[in-house]
Order: C-alpha cells, then sequence, then structure tokens
C-alpha cells in the first residue's frame, strides 16, 4: 500500500502532538511511515509512535542533524525519498517544518504545498486562506507532494501498528553544515502548553489594560491547562511578549477552545484564530466585530468576568 | 557590506483579501498594495546594519508594474538601489518558481547578506527565505530577531516555540526577520525625494536565464483546484454580564465539555 511519510517532531526526545495528529491522517492516505531526524528516539518514543500507526519508524541519528539549522534534515529527508518513493510527505507546520519542507521540495523537484488543514484521500489539500475567509482546495501537479499540516488539524487517534525500526544512515554535505546551532534559550512559561499546538488558548487584548492585567488571562489559562496568547494591540504596547502574538503578523492557531478576552477582532486578529472550533469572546464593547465569531460572548468587564470564571472552573472541578 | 533585501508587495494588511475566480490567484487589484509588513522589519535591519559597518543596501522586488512603489518604499526609507524582476510570464509562479527568479537576480552580484521577512501576509507560506538558501547554497539564519554581523560571520537569534536558539554562520548568508526585531523608520521627505533618483533596474524572465514555460501559473508544481468562501458562522449566544457572567461561561464550557 502507499507509503506516507511523516516527519517526526520531536523536542528533547520526546514525540509533538501534532506528530501523532499527522500519524492520524496518513492512515486516511496509505500506510505511515514515520521519520525520525536527529538523536532521542528511544524506545518510548518508537512505541508511541507504533501506537498511532507507524508501521516502520526510520531513524536518522546523526549530531550533524540537530547542531545545525534546517539543511541537514532536508538532505536527509530528501534522499530517504528518492530511497523510498513515498506517495506524499506529511510535515507539520511550523517554523523549521516549513522550511524544511522547502527546502525538500526543490530538491525533490516536488510541488510544496503549507498550511495544510485536512488532506483527502486523493491527496488534494485544504487550505484556509486569507485569516480563514477562504477555503483553497490545492493539489500537487509535480514529483511527490510535500505537504505541512496546521497543528490541531486532525484529532490524534491510536491504531496501533509494527512500528519496525530502520536505521537509515546520513551523510551531511559540507554545505549544509554551515549555519550552526551554538546555544538554545529556554524562556520561563510556568509550563504551558505550545500555542500553536495547545487544545485551548486564552488570549488578552487592549481590554486587558497593561501588563499586570495580563494575571488574570494567564491565571484562567492555567486552570485550563491552555496556552496563553495576546493580540497585537497588546504585544505592540509591550504588555506581553512577541512570540505569543496571535494574528496575521503573528502565529495562527486552531485550537479546540478560543477565549478572546478585551479583543475588539480586527481582521488582524481575526486571522490568527477564526478557525478555531468553539470561542468566547469577553468584551465590555457589544459592538466589538469579534462576537461575530462568538459561540458564546459575555458582554462585561473581563477584570470580573474572567476571574469569576476561573474560580467557577476550579469549584466544578473540586 | 552589500546586503540585499528582498520585498513584496501584498494588498493591505487590513484589506479583505480574495481569489480571482478566473484563475484562482490573488486578486491585487481589488485592496491598495503595501510594502509587506514584515518585510519593512528586513529594510530597516538592512539599514542599520549599513549604518554599523558601512557599505550598501539593494532592494529586490518580484512583481507587476505597481511593486514599482513598494521598491520606491524601500528606497526612501534608505536603500541605495533596486532590482525590479517584472515579467507577465511570471504571473502566478508558485514558491518553488518564485524563489529561483530571485536566486537569478541575486547571484553573482556579491551581496554579502540576503535579508528578507519571516513571511508575506498574503500567501503566508515562510518558504522562500529557506529556498533561495537552497537554491544558491548558502547557509540560512532565518526567524530572527536579533541580527549581528561579526567580520565574516552573522550571529542570529532564531525565535522558537520555547525561547530563541543562537545560530550562526559565515558570509554570505540569507537571513529572515520576525516582526518587532526594531522598529521600522519613516521615509522622511528628504527620504521620499531622494528615491526618485535613486538607480532601479529592471530583469525580465529572459534577463535571468529563465526559461518562461519554467515559471508562471502553468508551470506551477502545485494548483488550486476550487476555492470558496468560507461559510459565514451560526451566531452563538451573546449575553450581559449581570453579574453571574463568568459562572454563564463555565455552564457553556460543561455543556460543551470543556470542563
Amino acid at each position: 500500500m502507499a507509503e506516507i511519510l511523516v516527519l517526526v517532531d520531536h523536542s528533547e526526545g520526546s514525540v509533538k502532538k501534532v506528530t501523532l495528529e499527522l500519524l492520524t491522517l496518513a492512515r486516511s492516505l496509505g500506510t505511515p511511515s514515520a521519520v525520525w531526524l536527529g538523536g532521542g528516539a528511544d524506545a518510548a518514543a518508537l512505541a508511541q509512535l507504533a501506537e498511532y500507526g507507524a508501521e516502520t519508524v526510520y531513524v536518522a541519528d546523526s549530531a550533524d542533524l540537530d547542531d545545525y539549522l534546517v539543511a541537514p534534515k532536508a538532505e536527509a529527508l530528501a534522499s530517504l525519498i528518492a530511497d523510498k518513493a513515498p506517495t506524499a510527505v506529511l510535515i507539520a507546520s511550523t517554523a523549521d517544518g516549513k522550511e524544511i519542507a522547502g527546502r525538500v521540495a526543490i530538491k525533490a523537484e516536488s510541488g510544496i504545498i503549507t498550511d495544510a488543514v485536512g488532506v483527502d484521500a486523493d491527496l488534494t489539500a485544504t487550505q484556509s486562506v486569507f485569516g480563514g475567509s477562504t477555503v483553497v482546495k490545492s493539489k500537487v501537479t509535480r514529483g511527490t507532494p510535500i505537504i505541512t499540516v496546521r497543528p490541531n488539524s486532525t484529532a490524534p487517534e491510536a491504531a496501533p501498528a509494527a512500528g519496525n525500526r530502520a536505521d537509515v544512515a546520513v551523510s551531511v554535505s559540507d554545505a549544509a553544515k554551515s549555519a550552526r546551532v551554538t546555544g538554545r534559550t529556554v524562556a520561563q512559561r510556568g509550563g504551558r502548553p505550545d500555542l500553536a499546538e495547545a487544545a485551548i488558548v486564552v488570549s488578552g487584548g487592549r481590554g486587558v489594560g497593561g501588563s499586570e492585567g495580563f494575571g488574570v488571562v494567564e491565571a484562567l489559562a492555567d486552570t485550563l491547562g491552555a496556552a496563553v496568547g495576546a493580540s497585537r494591540a497588546a504585544t505592540d504596547a509591550g504588555w506581553y511578549p512577541h512570540q505569543f502574538q496571535v494574528g496575521q503578523t503573528g502565529k495562527t492557531v486552531s485550537p479546540q477552545l478560543y477565549i478572546a478576552n478585551g479583543i475588539s477582532g480586527a481582521i488582524q486578529h481575526r486571522a490568527g484564530m477564526q478557525t478555531s472550533k468553539t470561542i468566547v469572546v469577553v468584551n465590555k464593547d457589544p459592538e466589538a466585530p469579534i462576537f461575530e465569531l462568538a459561540d458564546f460572548g459575555v458582554v462585561g468587564d473581563l477584570f470580573a468576568v474572567v476571574p469569576q470564571l476561573t474560580e467557577e472552573i476550579a469549584k466544578r472541578r473540586a | 557590506m552589500k546586503v540585499a533585501v528582498c520585498v513584496k508587495q501584498v494588498p493591505d494588511t487590513w484589506a479583505e483579501k480574495r481569489l480571482k475566480p478566473e484563475d484562482s490567484t490573488l486578486d491585487r487589484e481589488s485592496a491598495e498594495g503595501v510594502l509587506n509588513e514584515l518585510d519593512e522589519y528586513a529594510v530597516e535591519e538592512s539599514l542599520r546594519l549599513i549604518e554599523a559597518h558601512g557599505g550598501e543596501v539593494v532592494v529586490v522586488s518580484m512583481g507587476p508594474e505597481r511593486a514599482g512603489e513598494t521598491i520606491r518604499k524601500a528606497l526612501s526609507m534608505g536603500a541605495d538601489a533596486g532590482i525590479h524582476v517584472i515579467d507577465d510570464a511570471l504571473h502566478g509562479s508558485d514558491a518553488i518558481a518564485t524563489s529561483a527568479a530571485l536566486a537569478k537576480a541575486l547571484e553573482g552580484r556579491g551581496f554579502d547578506l540576503i535579508v528578507f521577512g519571516s513571511e508575506s501576509t498574503d500567501a503566508r507560506m515562510s518558504v522562500v527565505p529557506a529556498m533561495v538558501a537552497e537554491r544558491l547554497g548558502l547557509p540560512q539564519v532565518t526567524f530572527a530577531q536579533k541580527v549581528e554581523v561579526d567580520g565574516s560571520t552573522v550571529r542570529i537569534e532564531r525565535q522558537t516555540e520555547y525561547g530563541f536558539d543562537t545560530v550562526e554562520a559565515p558570509l554570505p548568508a540569507v537571513v529572515s526577520v520576525v516582526e518587532k526585531i526594531n522598529e521600522p523608520r519613516y521615509p522622511s521627505f528628504k527620504g521620499i525625494m531622494a528615491a526618485k533618483k535613486k538607480p532601479v533596474e529592471t530583469l525580465a524572465v529572459a534577463d535571468l536565464g529563465l526559461e518562461p514555460a519554467t515559471v508562471g501559473l502553468g508551470a506551477a508544481w502545485s494548483g488550486v483546484a476550487d476555492f470558496a468562501a468560507r461559510p459565514p458562522k451560526a451566531a452563538g449566544t451573546v449575553v450581559s454580564d449581570d453579574g453571574q457572567g463568568g459562572v454563564q461561561i463555565a455552564e457553556f464550557l460543561t455543556v460543551q465539555k470543556f470542563i
């Protein structure tokens, strides 16, 4: 049956949730094979990939894949594509994932589609573009379809498969070893999930009024195990770090639940969140356009509503 | 130091964007064209590097005639010269062909750094910088929130989900920058006047040494089969806070099984 390569997104030896989503999606297209590039592929990680349907796990373990930016991974993946001639390749739509995909597409002389939110059995990809206002169906017409898929596009479902480990040799060219990663700096983020991957995102905007106001947003997020996001108004004002910006010039998120607090919903922001499955809005302005997206909205003061919500959730869980 | 900064004209960030029914390409006429916001940071960073190290900044753009306005904007901010890759045959090019055309326009000109914004606000693919690096065989140091050049080395902080990575590479190299790396300057009146006299070279597909059949919509390696406006969302429930707003949301979340 058609082999679908899924590039494993991993960090410190643990498999990111998006990989399990991609394996689930790959099963509807053919037989998934996971591709692990770099170190850290231990038995537990392999077992998890098998649990979600990887028939084979190709492991290319070389320090060169971890120590340099993107290019060596693209070489290793392209060489595997040349060797295995898969039907398609699925990669997570992250910064690294998209850059690897772009380089691989050129090496493999193949078309690329980024930010798919779904892929049909005939490899037609669905994209949600222009901030979710337009739904596009696209297809790669040359080579091996290289498709990057947004996190939270598919609900991960286990379906155990063999998960046979197949080690592959890597030889990375000198040219690919030119951008060296010399340090990794981890910012404190209180153990919250990644914004792009989180099932729930709680965000704050202009109505939060200042950096200290984000305390109520963070408290709600932590009660729900959610990531924290911010509108551009809030990040531009310096109230919250820029990497948490959701919107046209920031991150695009598509969580199960998005709670927008004190955000008016300018197109700039809607572009980054309007494909969220369920949207809850708290804003004191009843005319705020964000209410058009709300499944449930409360017109009111977020500093009254949000702490009450946090408390009520804790109470209901007790 | 010689810096190329690649910029794109895009529909105004705040405008509703749409595709043209006849060929499923972006309708560039329905909204005002502006310098891609994220490219403003790239232009600013290029100018700052030159102010610190000396040299020149060449702004490079591929696009139809009106993209010339975008080149002028970058020139009015302070770039020294422009290259406009312009040819009807390029209409509808995918990222693969775009990167091929840009690589041809850039190569052999002795650029030490080729700087991009991290993505365009229309297509939002974020792949062209990596593709250009791939085609030119240059190191890529992308998604930079900080760029430093030290002799023949460029060092960046690459924004990540968890913080940042420090990455370094020898020059020449391809850089992309994220929003907020700097505060882009506004063109001064003097800058706007000076920009009118700065040289802009135009390059057609033939000048790049590319076959017209390898670029444009017909040569794309992927295509749009179909598109439609997203169906409007069914109206939700909106209530006024009567002192129980938080509890009402909790009730909604319980029914939806989030709690």
